[in-house]
């Protein structure tokens, strides 16, 4: 469903020629749920934010459903990706002075779903998250474990097949981090292709295949072998954090 | 949610560091709006004065300004009344009439009023007929004053209020303007108790808008004597032929009487075309500032509102906003602002003429509602032109860039 060809973006920076991205070609099947690993610096959130219609390549194509997402029009672009596409953020992203429960009105709001429609969606999806008790929340009134959970929730909003995750548990504790990659296995078992960058081995482990990259090469590119009976264990452990 | 929720939202949040822009902006539209009701009320009841005054030439003490004449203030130093005397017995030609008056403020039943002493033209014509010359014999036609054959003679009513000159008053007869007849509570036929003194309403005037509606008139020769003023007055109105006043009848009255100070009435509407023009200077001056002033602190903030948001701006674009969407949602901002500025600057503008409009033009002032939109619509055009940019350049974002940041 998301395929990535010959990709190459390359950044001009003080007239130096910095490459994020080398020659990158991915296929992204339907239900896929992949990691993204590698050093800072090595070019995953370019990749990630290319993938999602975010920024533009230098070099090759990124098609979602087909359709190559650099040859539509900027407007296009941002409609598909309010369709199709919901992202996590590293540092949330959560508008600040609004309440929990709009900010997860943002996307349908964006999709002109009537206000009532919005109400009653946020409603539902903070209730997923277990913050149906926080609605009228501001971001600064939440743990940052429960930011995340908002900006979860709203990354669902508009029920999008594709999910890209820019280091979602960077900014948190491990308990809630267990909580948030248990969140993505979940939505991923209901269907949705996830994209995850992340720095934590661990947490990658949980997805089904892991890329690195080193200098905006995909560095490998291999299914999870769950070779050891530590990783198979540590794999248990996190899918009984999701649980508890 | 809707797009209003959220600029409102926002607008609230943040509404220390929107002070600046919005009150400039507001504080021109107050100024322009005050100036404008002012001068529109002062410039009517200048023109309302010249138009009941029916005099053209005002012959007032030296240190008098016009100013005072109107607002009868006495604080300005007296004239002789022999003066109109000197006038009656000069060889100048076309002075149709002349009406000597003292005003003098005076306390009766409680309220203050101004009582005003005046001529009745026959004393004229008898001081003219007993000195063997005078205006009054010579031929008429060119001023007001003209007698129509075949006409009831005017009441004094009108007479005094169109004219000037009332042909008989006696000792003991007051006339009661308007505005003081209603706050006396007095009527035609009624006695009125002056300094002292038992009177006769003779007549309440009709209402003229002008200062004679809060005024008594009496006879000249009555009011110097119950006030011990001696035979003194503060002004001589003249009804003075066009072609004469043309022809130097200032100078010759100037140099007959070189103590007096001669104004005519198309020296008063100079001096009053000259304010306006000031004034509309004035405020074209302040439109001009508040456009520099405003609109540069309103472009400033913008700028700084959309560098501050920036990641909120990439985060909106992630989640589907097109640019389009961010665009409208500035110049949304900028709409509310300039309404909120308009609306205030009016209301703000009008509550500052209704009060100082008296105090400063001695002219009672009234809101304009026509300046409503005039307000609205400078002050929105001004934030919406000076937001365009900044709202453009936040459209313009690359959403990328702005979430990379820390
Ligand atoms: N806007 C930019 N201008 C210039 N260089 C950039 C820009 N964004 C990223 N880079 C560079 O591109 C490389 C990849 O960046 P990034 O994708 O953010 O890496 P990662 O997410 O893996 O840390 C880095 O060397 C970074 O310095
Ligand atoms: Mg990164």
């Amino acid at each position: 469903m998301l395929k990535m060809e010959a990709a190459g973006k390359f950044y001009n920076h003080r007239q130096q020629i910095i490459t994020a991205l080398n020659d990158v070609t991915l296929d992204i099947p339907k239900g896929d749920f992949i990691s993204i690993v590698g050093p800072s610096g090595s070019g995953k959130s370019t990749l990630l934010m290319t993938l999602g219609g975010m920024l533009s390549l230098s070099k090759g194509r990124v098609l979602l459903d087909g359709q190559s997402l650099y040859d539509l029009s900027p407007d296009k672009r941002a409609r598909l990706r309010r369709k199709k596409i919901g992202f996590v953020f590293q540092t949330f992203n959560l508008v600040p002075y609004l309440t929990a429960a709009e900010n997860v009105q943002i996307p349908l709001f964006l999709a002109g779903k009537d206000e009532s429609a919005q109400k009653q969606r946020a409603t539902d999806l903070l209730a997923r998250v277990g913050l149906s008790d926080r609605l009228d929340h501001k971001p600064s009134e939440l743990s940052v474990g429960q930011q995340q959970r908002v900006a979860l929730a709203r990354m669902l909003a508009n029920n999008p097949p594709v999910v890209l995750a820019d280091e979602p548990t960077g900014n948190l504790d491990p308990e809630t981090s267990q909580q948030v990659i248990a969140f993505l296995d979940e939505i991923n078992k209901e269907g949705r292709t996830v994209v995850m960058v992340t720095h934590d081995p661990q947490a990658a482990l949980m997805a089904k295949r892991t890329l690195s990259l080193v200098d905006g090469r995909v560095f490998s590119d291999g299914h999870h072998h769950l070779a050891t009976s530590d990783e198979a264990q540590t794999q248990k452990d996190w899918r009984q954090g999701l649980s508890g | 949610m809707r797009l209003r929720t959220l600029v409102w939202r926002e607008i609230f949040e943040r509404k220390n560091q929107l002070t600046t822009g919005f009150l400039a902006i507001l504080l021109g539209i107050t100024v322009i709006v005050s100036i404008k009701n002012i001068t529109f009320y002062s410039e009517k009841a200048v023109m309302r004065e010249l138009d009941a005054l029916g005099a053209n030439v005002l012959i007032l003490p030296k240190s008098a300004s016009v100013q005072d004449y109107y607002t009868a203030d006495f604080n300005a130093e007296e004239i002789p009344e022999e003066y109109v005397m000197r006038l009656v017995m000069s060889d100048i030609q076309g002075l149709d009439n002349l009406s000597p008056k003292l005003s003098l403020p005076v306390k009766v039943r409680n309220q203050n009023v101004t009582l005003t002493g005046i001529l009745p033209k026959d004393e004229f014509q008898a001081k003219a007929a007993w000195a063997g010359a005078g205006i009054f014999s010579r031929p008429q036609g060119c001023g007001v004053v003209v007698d129509i054959p075949g006409e009831a003679p005017p009441s004094p009513r009108e007479t005094l209020v169109r004219n000037r000159v009332i042909e008989t008053l006696a000792s003991n007869e007051v006339l009661v303007g308007a505005d003081a007849a209603t706050s006396l509570g007095t009527k035609e036929g009624d006695k009125l108790n002056l300094l002292g003194e038992k009177f006769d309403v003779i007549a309440v005037l009709p209402q003229t808008g002008t200062v004679d509606d809060s005024r008594i008139f009496a006879h000249l020769h009555t009011v110097q004597e119950l006030t011990g003023k001696g035979s003194v007055i503060n002004a001589i109105e003249v009804v003075g032929c066009c072609s004469e006043i043309s022809g130097g009848l200032v100078q010759k009255i100037n140099r007959l009487l070189p103590d007096a100070k001669v104004v005519t009435i198309t020296q008063i509407v100079n001096t009053q075309i000259r304010m306006n023009q000031m004034m509309s200077r004035l405020s074209l001056a302040f439109l001009l500032i508040i456009i520099l002033v405003g609109g540069a602190s309103i472009a400033n903030y913008m700028y700084a509102n959309v560098f501050e948001r920036r990641r909120e701006i990439g985060t909106l674009m992630a989640l589907g906003a097109g640019s389009s969407l961010v665009l409208r949602i500035f110049m949304f901002k900028a709409l509310l602002l300039g309404l909120a500025a308009g609306i205030g600057g009016y209301i703000v503008g009008t509550v500052l003429a209704l009060t100082l409009g008296p105090r400063l033009a001695g002219v009672p002032v009234l809101p304009m509602p026509e300046l409503v939109v005039w307000a609205i619509g400078i002050s929105v055009a001004l934030t919406l032109a000076a937001s365009y940019l900044p709202a453009r350049r936040a459209a313009r974002l690359d959403p990328f860039t702005t979430l990379q940041e820390v």
